[in-house]
């Protein structure tokens, strides 16, 4: 243990600090300081981290649950580099930091984290935050690392230099956190205001020069940078191989989906399946028993199936995140995003957009520029996200053959999934280019992006990350798929019809509610070469797209024609190979998913531009499945 | 006197002068390019551009029109360097 988290270290503060008694609490500091772990260990709670800046883009708030002080809320904020905003996440740190976000309480103390790796450059922040006035801890994350690189500080001195405690903790391992308890415990009279001997900074150079004054008076030694980075920069930024491991990394990570997630969703899948069969006897046979098992279960289990590939998808981009190869991504494809008119910047949303298109679109604070910002929320959802994974994975095991080449290493499955992904790439970056070339163009902004130092990933962070996108999935199976399909449900099993004995049964699915409308819509989708029963599975999936999945599997299971056959044989029966094929480019383009317009419609402030952005992607996704299926039908006959 | 983009990779400068726009100037004098701080060109991206450049023990990217506007003196010119830059190590890399 270093003796970082000795009590001994904690500077009890000069004198008592300007406050009434205690409630909100405000942690604050340059972006990638390790503020949200620090905000995580203090509330109990799961904020998202990852090793690049700019991973919290909003306030979050929270009890301090984890230091036993749960009548106090703790906001974590958005990184920012000084008390000048340039972009739309800094300034939401700002506003809540001076007591001006509208429905976020006024602060009454803050906890200010700097990286002690990188100290000088850190105490420019310091000096504006201690100037607004209010009783501040200095938190010096990162020690542990700091010492173990050979570096060095006098906590003491900085303390005396600052007018403000000063703590040495490591977040990440959890040490020095006592400081903390013991710094808000001080903070219950008020007091006359503290004289603060810091010079009043009016531009980035004279808080500089301050700062390299402090660090020096403090014989602040700075740490070696890691080695490792360099060496691993040297690979991974190398100009033949770096872009060639880029897309082998990418080309593995799908393979690897496939060929360990499909065995897994397929143990899950007859898992799930053995569970509904154990029901069966429970329940009293009919209508109970076809609405339980034939409609919710079957609808349910056929999404629930793909949870293997998309928590392993959600492992690996979890790792690119936390080891800080995002950030390398960003610089290799800078040339491609400048080239259509983009920020390198705008990548990192855009990649985390492989997960769900939702964080991405409030990521997108980062961009300084608000054009730039607009461009990339509207192309965002072109992006495949994870929620793709079911509907692509189900038409691709239905109509694609499991066939290998290169001796066994890549599959044609592979081949197809990677092609979706690159026509929604390359959808989103032409999207960019006429949006940056025509109504969005702007003056290029300076792209000024900075590289964290490599981190191995914590076990722990990266099965968090899981757990919390099986939790999420879970409760989307258990709201929107639940309801969806028991409305399917009743609207294939309406209207009763009373046969000659006088009995009532249910209608021929035709003939049923949920069938005449399919019959309504199909001459529009016909020429997709989808059925009736492909048409209410789009009308469905405009909720969120793996409904599609289980929209599929309780229409199939209603149909006599499917009843007794398996989804994937099922499929077969509604759709052609060019059919298959044009609906998996329906879905790269089209725009389904209710929360991703919720939240354009949020961060844009009007329902303008979602609306041009379903009707776009909507006459993309139609014109882009005529063709697919129209040119399939000519060479397959 | 010579601007930042026109330094070689491995090869360090003292920073003079930022002729740019004051938010992108105040933007990156907190991210360390303040006047008299030592920048080192660490490596170009694969396509040869953005190059990342090492200050304040920090590696920051850049575009070559930005660096372009970046005013640099020879390192040898000023003798307190190392003691404004002190344990702000830098490795300079072996050119590719």
């Amino acid at each position: 243990m270093s003796d970082c988290c000795a009590p001994a270290k904690f500077v009890p503060p000069p004198s008592p600090s300007p406050a009434g008694v205690l409630k909100t609490v405000v942690l604050i500091g340059p972006p990638n300081c390790g503020k949200s772990t620090l905000f995580n260990r203090l509330t109990g709670l799961r904020q998202k981290i990852a090793n690049y800046p700019g991973v919290t883009v909003e306030q979050r708030m929270g009890l301090m649950a984890g230091v036993g002080r749960d009548d106090l809320t703790l906001i974590d904020l958005p990184g920012i580099y000084s008390l000048d905003p340039y972009s739309e996440d800094a300034r939401v740190s700002i506003n809540v930091l001076r007591g001006k976000m509208p429905g976020t309480p006024k602060p009454d103390a803050v906890l200010l984290v700097l990286d002690s790796l990188h100290l000088t450059r850190q105490l420019m922040l310091a000096a504006p935050v201690l100037a607004v006035g209010l009783p501040t801890l200095v938190l010096l994350n990162m020690s542990d690392l700091m010492e173990a690189r050979g570096g060095k500080i006098d906590s003491l001195k900085l303390a005396r230099e600052l007018g403000a405690p000063v703590a040495q903790i490591s977040a990440a391992e959890g040490t020095g956190l006592d400081a903390i308890p013991l710094f808000l415990n001080k903070q219950t009279k008020r007091s006359a205001a503290k004289p603060l001997a810091l010079p009043v900074m009016g531009n980035a150079e004279s808080a500089h020069i301050w700062a390299q004054q402090v660090s020096r008076k403090t014989g602040y030694r700075a740490p070696l940078s890691a080695e490792s980075t360099h060496k691993i920069d040297n690979v991974l930024l190398h100009r033949f191989w770096g872009p060639l491991l880029f897309l082998l990394v990418v080309l593995g990570v799908f393979e690897v989906v496939f060929s360990i997630g499909q065995p897994l969703s397929e143990i899950f899948g007859d898992f799930l399946t053995g569970l509904g069969e154990l029901a069966r006897p429970l329940l009293p046979t009919g209508w109970v028993q076809s609405l339980v098992l034939d409609g919710v279960w079957k609808g349910i289990s056929s999404v629930l199936v793909f949870m293997p590939q998309i928590l392993l998808l959600f492992l690996f981009i979890g790792i690119l995140e936390d080891s800080g190869y995002l950030s390398r991504a960003a610089l290799i494809a800078d040339r491609v995003m400048r080239a259509i008119g983009l920020n390198g910047k705008a990548f990192i949303p855009l990649l985390s957009a492989y997960a769900c298109a939702v964080p991405a679109i409030m990521a997108t604070r980062t961009i300084e520029n608000k054009r730039d910002r607009l461009a990339t929320i509207l192309v965002t959802p072109f992006m495949t996200c994870s929620a793709r994974l079911p509907v692509y994975m189900m038409l691709i095991a239905a109509f694609i053959p499991n066939t290998y080449y290169l001796h066994g290493l890549l599959g044609l499955r592979t081949i197809v999934m990677l092609g979706l992904y690159v026509a929604g790439l390359l959808a989103a970056l032409a999207t960019a280019w006429l949006l940056k070339s025509s109504i969005l163009k702007s003056s290029e902004t300076p792209f000024i992006l900075e590289l964290p130092q490599y981190r191995m990933p914590t076990l722990r962070s990266l099965a968090l990350r899981v757990v919390d996108r099986a939790h999420i999935f879970l409760r989307n199976a258990g709201k929107i798929i639940v309801g969806v399909t028991l409305a399917l449900w009743v609207l294939a099993h309406m209207p009763v019809v009373q046969l000659p004995g006088g009995a009532y049964a249910s209608p021929q699915l035709a003939d049923s509610l949920i069938g005449r409308l399919g019959h309504f819509i199909e001459p529009a989708i016909a020429p997709l070469g989808f059925n009736w029963k492909i048409g209410i599975g789009l009308v469905s999936s405009v909720l969120a797209r793996e409904v599609m999945v289980s929209t599929m599997g309780t229409l199939d299971a209603a149909d006599p024609a499917t009843r007794s056959l398996g989804l994937e044989t099922a499929l077969q029966h509604d759709l052609s190979l060019g059919g298959a094929l044009a609906l998996m480019i329906f879905f790269a383009f089209a725009m389904q998913c209710t929360s991703t317009m919720a939240m354009v419609k949020r961060e844009t402030n009007s329902w303008k531009w979602p609306a041009i952005q379903f009707l776009y992607m909507l006459a993309i996704a139609y014109g882009a499945a005529f063709a697919v299926n129209h040119i399939v039908m000519a060479i397959v006959g | 006197m010579s601007v930042l983009s026109e330094l070689k990779v491995g090869e360090s400068g003292i920073l003079v002068a930022l002729d740019l726009r004051e938010s992108v100037q105040n933007h990156l004098m907190h991210m360390g390019f303040v006047p008299d701080a030592l920048v080192t060109v660490l490596r170009r991206a694969p396509a040869g551009d953005p190059t990342v450049y090492g200050v304040d023990g920090m590696e920051i990217a850049l575009r070559h029109e930005t660096a372009a506007a970046i005013r640099m003196r020879p390192p040898e010119d000023i003798a307190i360097q190392s003691s404004v830059n002190a344990g702000v190590t830098e490795p300079p890399e072996a050119v590719q």
